[in-house]
């Protein structure tokens, strides 16, 4: 009897599934890491959400928002519980790339857009449902190769994580060479937990490289550097987009003066050129960001987030004329004019939408900064 | 690979490998006196490199919280057994010990935190806020289990591990911190500059090993502690209580992890995850010296220092790699030559 009933709401539940009741709203659900170790990053994300419009294309909105732990596995699970208990008729997240990786699959199977808010390398149907916000790796290392033809440099030494970003970055380092003219000479690795490098700072040194390019991120890229330093190295040391925190100056401390890397506009609003397009955005926002959660509190991750609900607001209208938020319809509406978005000025850059890498950022995304007594600041 | 570069590369693996000699130490004593294989050994280091930096920059460490916690709940254990036994004789001295030292020493975090003392008071400061850890861990995770085999009490060591890095996590964030170092000066050793900083490590290193030496030679407590890991019972037969010889070893194990944490801050960046690693290297190193005597083991640790050293010239993506990897060869001589004592230990 109780089996059979079991199945007769199952089958309600699914027959409800399908239809999908039409809401009066639309509701975007988030999952992130706001505990467990991605905690730093995640908070940044969470508090974008409080600064988020009440509306989505002038139709009401609600953000569910759930914590991941950091951890894949519950990111996975709470994609399935937005869509199957909140109903959500779009996806965002999450701070960490395996877990986005998770809830984009997810995202995929049950036919929703999803908002990627990390650089996860999708493909295939995942790629389909999913548009992803932040600047790829290639198109980052693009600027820094850049500077690096600047220079004149020819021989390039690398030091990277003995992990998978170590990989990223040099593959994105590496893919930028023949343009750059220069070539990497030496592929040197540590780990986050190493107490010192000071053998791969001496193999890198031997070689006496035109320029070093270090695949760390945030304080864990201090300790190369600092070695570099400490050794004698005076020519230029590079970073990629993942160092650029206040953190990692604080542990380094004097020795990065002078460290050059690439990020987006976000981190340094106030100095961009008047004619970047993105200026005007990315400064409204810091302000805002900091009036909420007090000075010097800007970030990068925070602008993710609120660049992902200005390309929904932006693929709302024409999604909104098809269908009622609630429907599968409206979901497939949704990606549909998605891939379409044009010139939506966030406050990373300018995106521009296309069918096959759902990224639209460009060059206007990437600025070059510097550490100089203590702070990051725009290198024209 | 010049001369120079050989020197540079030994003066860094001598550097590292006196840390991992002094947690190979720290950990062959807990073995042998308790048979706990003392996973957690790393956390002191985490502990006590992070407090010393967030002390530096005048905020208070989140280990307050844990010390005063961790104080409550083993008074709390011996509470209840003092109840259970009614016998109440011992229970001041608890108090004092679990309840009245860490308060005493939060208050003083706290006090002295905004004040940005001389770094001497800070280390002291540092001490006293990590070091009552050990007896405190031993109290709450292992006490109660002192009798268990050998894996059990490695399982609970692995769990009491997990417990303290977590925490670790809460209280000090994800992100790493440095210590100021404690001197910028630099001697010249040939061709080789030495930062005062790695000299220090070193010097201390031998220091901490003179008075372990002396400490097992001359002192009464010592003795009572060879005793026990000679032969437990024979050593209870003769009035030496197993507990406060466990006791008086992770109280040691907790004094060397604070130290190394205190010596290795400046060098490197230190995560709430670090001292794990670092832990580990200072366990190969007791093996590679057979997991039995004082100076093999120490030498162990200096010979994996230097093999570190150089094999991140070599081949720095199979760092890791190779240097775990060399402890294979000494666990299997240890496991053919020692199975006799293991089913001793079964009995």
């Amino acid at each position: 009897m109780k089996a059979k009933f079991t199945v007769v709401a199952l089958a309600a539940a699914i027959c409800a599934g399908l239809a999908g009741a039409a809401q009066a709203e639309i509701v975007v659900g988030v999952s992130l890491g706001i505990t467990g170790p991605g905690a730093s990053l995640g908070v940044h994300y969470r508090n974008a959400y409080q600064l988020m419009p009440k509306t989505l294309g002038g139709e009401p909105v609600r953000y569910v928002i759930l914590d991941d732990a950091s951890d894949p596995t519950n990111a996975a699970k709470n994609a399935r519980k937005l869509i199957s208990e909140d109903k959500a008729d779009v996806l965002m997240g999450s701070n960490g790339v395996p877990s986005a990786v998770q809830m984009a699959q997810a995202a995929a199977e049950a036919r929703i857009p999803m908002m990627v808010l990390t650089p996860a390398n999708l493909t295939g149907n995942t790629l389909h449902w999913s548009f992803i916000v932040p600047q790829t790796t290639e198109l980052m290392m693009g600027a820094i190769a850049q500077k690096l033809k600047a220079q004149g440099v020819k021989t390039v030494g690398y030091i990277g994580y003995t992990d998978t970003w170590g990989d990223i970055v040099y593959k994105a380092i590496q893919s930028h060479a023949a343009e750059g003219g220069y070539k990497i000479v030496t592929d040197e690795r540590y780990a986050r937990s190493d107490t010192s490098v000071t053998g791969q700072i001496l193999r890198l040194m031997s070689t006496n490289p035109d320029a070093i390019v270090i695949g760390g991120s945030g304080t864990g890229a201090a300790l190369p550097h600092v070695t570099l330093v400490e050794r004698g190295y005076k020519k230029g040391i590079y970073h990629n987009h993942g160092t650029v925190n206040a953190e990692f100056i604080k542990v380094g401390g004097k020795a990065v003066n002078g460290a050059v890397a690439v990020t987006g506009p976000l981190v340094v609003p106030e100095e961009l050129p008047d004619n970047h397009p993105a200026k005007k955005v990315s400064l409204d926002f810091t302000k805002r960001y900091e009036a909420a959660f007090g000075a010097g509190t800007r970030n990068a991750f925070a602008g993710y987030a609120y660049d992902g609900m200005l390309l929904l607001d932006a693929a709302a209208p024409a999604a909104l004329k098809k269908a009622r938020p609630g429907t599968a319809e409206f979901r497939e509406a949704m990606r549909a004019s998605l891939e379409g978005v044009k010139n939506v000025v966030g406050t990373h850059g300018v995106y521009n939408m296309d069918a096959k890498t759902h990224n639209g950022l460009d060059e206007r995304a990437r600025v070059v900064v510097q550490v100089e007594n203590g702070a990051w600041h725009y290198m024209k | 690979m010049t001369p120079d570069i050989v020197l540079w590369l030994a003066q860094d693996g001598i550097t590292n490998g006196a840390i991992y000699a002094l947690l190979a130490l720290a950990l062959l004593l807990v073995f042998s006196v308790t048979r706990v294989i003392f996973v957690p050994q790393g956390e002191f280091i985490s502990y006590a490199a992070l407090s010393l930096a967030l002390l530096q920059s005048g905020q208070v460490p989140g280990v307050v919280y844990v010390l005063v916690a961790g104080g409550l709940v083993a008074a709390a254990l011996d509470l209840a057994r003092a109840i259970r036994l009614r016998d109440f004789s011992a229970l001041p001295t608890a108090l004092a010990g679990y309840v009245a030292f860490p308060c005493a020493m939060a208050a003083l975090a706290w006090w002295a935190a905004p004040l940005k003392l001389a770094l001497a008071w800070q280390v002291l400061i540092v001490m006293g806020l990590v070091v009552p850890l050990g007896p405190i861990v031993y109290r709450i995770a292992f006490r109660p289990l002192a009798n268990a085999s050998v894996l059990v009490l490695f399982i609970a060591a692995i769990a009491a591990h997990y417990t303290l890095q977590g925490l670790g996590l809460v209280f000090f964030g994800g992100e790493g911190l440095r210590s100021a170092a404690f001197s910028d000066a630099r001697f010249a050793l040939g061709v080789v500059q030495a930062s005062a900083q790695s000299l220090l490590v070193i010097l201390a290193s031998i220091a901490v090993m003179l008075v372990l030496w002396l400490f097992f030679g001359r002192s009464i407590y010592g003795k009572a502690l060879r005793a026990t890991a000679v032969n437990r019972i024979g050593a209870r037969l003769v009035g030496i209580r197993a507990e406060l010889a466990g006791g008086i070893s992770f109280l040691l194990a907790a004094f060397i992890g604070t130290l190394s944490g205190i010596l290795i801050g400046p060098i490197t960046t230190i995560y709430y995850d670090t001292g794990f690693i670092i832990g580990l290297k200072g366990f190969v190193g007791a093996i590679l010296g057979g997991m039995a005597s004082y100076p093999l083991a120490v030498a162990g640790s200096i010979a994996l220092g230097l093999l570190e050293s150089y094999v991140s010239f070599w081949s720095s993506a199979f760092k890791e790699t190779i240097v775990f990897l060399v402890i294979i060869p000494p666990l299997v001589w240890l496991s053919l030559r020692s199975r006799q004592v293991e089913e001793e230990e079964e009995e």
